[in-house]
């Protein structure tokens, strides 16, 4: 198996490890969900996955490509990633702002071709936002500018794709919509790992489930399988239910009292 | 870029062609726009000056050096206000931020007072350059460097150059040197000759203009710097060598024209209302509305109050400070 596989993951931060020895693996055209409590240390992972930041020690790489050791551009091509909760007060237009994705793409002095500028309408069409594409991106609502960071990402055209809670600050049907669009990414044959908070849309939409807590990996494997109602509980510290859903065959979790 | 950008960049090169022609006209003897044309052509090997020797040399070796030199400092000054507004994603910082002006002044006004004029550009230089080393040493000693850090550094470096400077012409300075230091500190084109136009140039064309090709660099930051390396940039090489690079040449600007202010704050506003925020247009175009205001503010400095000169940083501020309270209440209304 390829995709992304990481190995021995280890991140230290103000001297304490938040990382602590993590191997997990996507397999090729799958989408899957890093899960666990606030504070386990899924931004951070995800940070080292992307390679934007190094860890302590571990390996990560993509389709047998180490990742962490790639020129930057090189690596720019192969993985995005896009962060939670980022924010600009850069006016620039939201068209601007996807043609950033463009950059490992181009020199510093090259302007774009026609290629970019399809690519740039395209993933402004698989985002929705196509009409919005001359606003500023400071007038933007949570939802829309993420909507546009995920846009960006996607203009970068790269196989691996990394996210900390996309469907944040979005309403249901935007939340939706966004998984749905990834569930497409994937099945053209890319990678995507995405953490998210909402374990009822990891069970609905993901293939596998990577699930951590305190900076390691306390189970991994096909969605189903894995979050079980004694996983839930020891992860969180909640109890709950899992039903299948019976129109999609997917799971769904009901929550019970504490 | 947007063609807006580059037609507005087509536009403003040639007011600044017309304009260095037109500057070089004005002034106590009269002078003829085609008489400057053929003077310039006639030293450039293209025929013969139809003017005397005495007018051609105020054309050729006073006005044309002094125009010419207003008009790469002003480049200069813009570019690398542009910058640093990006780098420290600050819309009030200008091009001294860092301490470079006060530390270019205590560099100047010490060989002033050394009765080594000569060494003055050299001094001032590397003067900037050492300010700017206690600057980012002090931030790094705080931590690690962030652009706050890095202001706040830039303040304490900025305050302490500025007292001894103060405390040595209070020490030190008699009637004579006092006039030249005075110009120097408000910042001045009066002395500027070929040399200062090939220092401010050579500056302008091995500094300055690789880094009006950094825009779209500059545009990856604008969502922060773990989003510009999740794109491929080397967040901490960009950062420094973009610090580095508007040090050097801001330190060689001052180190001809004095330290003028208001040049690298408010210039890069006025062509972000033109051409919007992007760095990629924002760059270039600020170079030229640069050059082409403190070529007409050093116009007026010689000028308006014939045959007496005013310093050309009164000139900016006096222009600059009310345009830079607008910019305030614009904020504030926007806030």
């Amino acid at each position: 198996m390829s995709g992304l596989e990481a190995h021995d993951i280890r991140v230290k931060a103000g001297g304490r490890l938040i990382i602590d020895g993590i191997d997990c693996t996507v397999p090729p055209g799958t989408l899957a969900a890093l899960i666990g409590p606030n504070g386990a240390g899924k931004s951070t992972l995800l940070r080292s996955l992307a390679a934007v930041e190094k860890p302590e020690t571990g390996e990560v790489s993509f389709e047998g490509t180490p990742l962490l050791s790639l020129p930057r551009r090189q690596r720019a091509r192969l993985a995005a990633f896009v962060e939670q909760d980022a924010a600009t007060e850069l006016s620039l237009t939201v068209e601007a702002v996807v043609a950033l994705g463009r950059m490992p793409h181009l020199s510093l002095w090259e302007a774009r071709d026609a290629a970019s500028r399809t690519i740039i309408g395209e993933s402004l069409d698989a985002v929705g936002m196509r009409d919005f594409a001359g606003r500023d991106v400071t007038t933007l609502s949570g939802g829309e500018r993420q909507r546009v960071l995920l846009a960006k990402a996607l203009a970068q055209r790269a196989p691996l794709l990394l996210l900390d809670e996309p469907t944040n600050h979005l309403d249901i049907r935007a939340q939706l919509s966004t998984l749905a669009l990834l569930r497409s990414v994937a099945s053209t044959g890319s990678t995507v790992l995405a953490a998210l908070h909402d374990l009822g849309l990891a069970a609905a939409w993901c293939d596998t489930v990577i699930v951590v807590a305190d900076g390691r990996v306390v189970a991994a494997g096909e969605t189903a399988a894995t979050l079980t109602p004694e996983l839930i509980r020891r992860v969180y510290g909640v109890r709950a239910t899992v039903f299948t859903d019976p129109v999609t065959r997917r799971p769904v979790i009901g929550f019970g009292e504490l | 870029m947007r063609r807006g950008a580059v037609a507005w960049g087509i536009a403003l090169g040639a007011v600044l062609v017309a304009s260095i022609t037109l500057a070089v006209t004005i002034g106590p003897a009269e002078i003829r726009f085609d008489e400057v044309w053929a003077s310039i052509l006639s030293h450039l090997g293209l025929g013969a000056s139809p003017l005397t020797e005495l007018r051609d040399g105020i054309v050729w070796e006073l006005r044309m050096p002094r125009v010419l030199t207003a008009a790469a400092v002003g480049a200069g000054l813009a570019l690398s206000g542009a910058v640093m507004q990006a780098l420290t994603r600050n819309p009030l910082a200008d091009p001294y931020l860092l301490g470079l002006s006060s530390g270019a002044s205590l560099g100047a006004v010490s060989v002033i007072l050394l009765g080594a004029a000569l060494l003055l550009p050299l001094a001032a230089f590397l003067g900037a350059l050492l300010a700017l080393g206690a600057t980012l040493l002090l931030a790094s000693a705080l931590g690690r460097i962030t652009p706050t850090r890095t202001v706040l550094a830039g303040l304490a470096v900025s305050s302490l150059a500025s007292a001894i400077t103060s405390f040595v012409i209070f020490w030190t300075v008699t009637g004579d040197s006092y006039r030249e230091i005075l110009s120097w500190l408000l910042g001045s084109l009066a002395g500027a000759r070929w040399p200062a136009v090939a220092i401010a140039g050579i500056a302008l064309v091995v500094v300055g203009i690789p880094i009006m090709f950094t825009g779209r660099l500059l545009d990856s930051f604008a969502f922060g710097d773990t989003s510009a390396a999740a794109l491929g940039v080397n967040v901490q090489g960009t950062r420094w060598a973009l610090l580095a690079g508007t040090a050097l040449l801001t330190g060689a600007m001052v180190s001809v024209s004095g330290s003028i202010g208001f040049v690298g704050l408010i210039l890069p506003h006025a062509v972000r209302l033109l051409v919007g925020p992007g760095h990629r247009a924002l760059l270039p175009l600020s170079a030229l509305v640069g050059a082409i205001f403190l070529v007409w503010a050093d116009t007026l400095a010689r000028t308006l109050f014939d045959p007496r000169e005013l310093p050309v940083g009164i000139v900016t501020a006096l222009i600059g400070a009310p345009v830079f309270a607008l910019l305030l209440a614009r904020r504030r209304a926007d806030a």
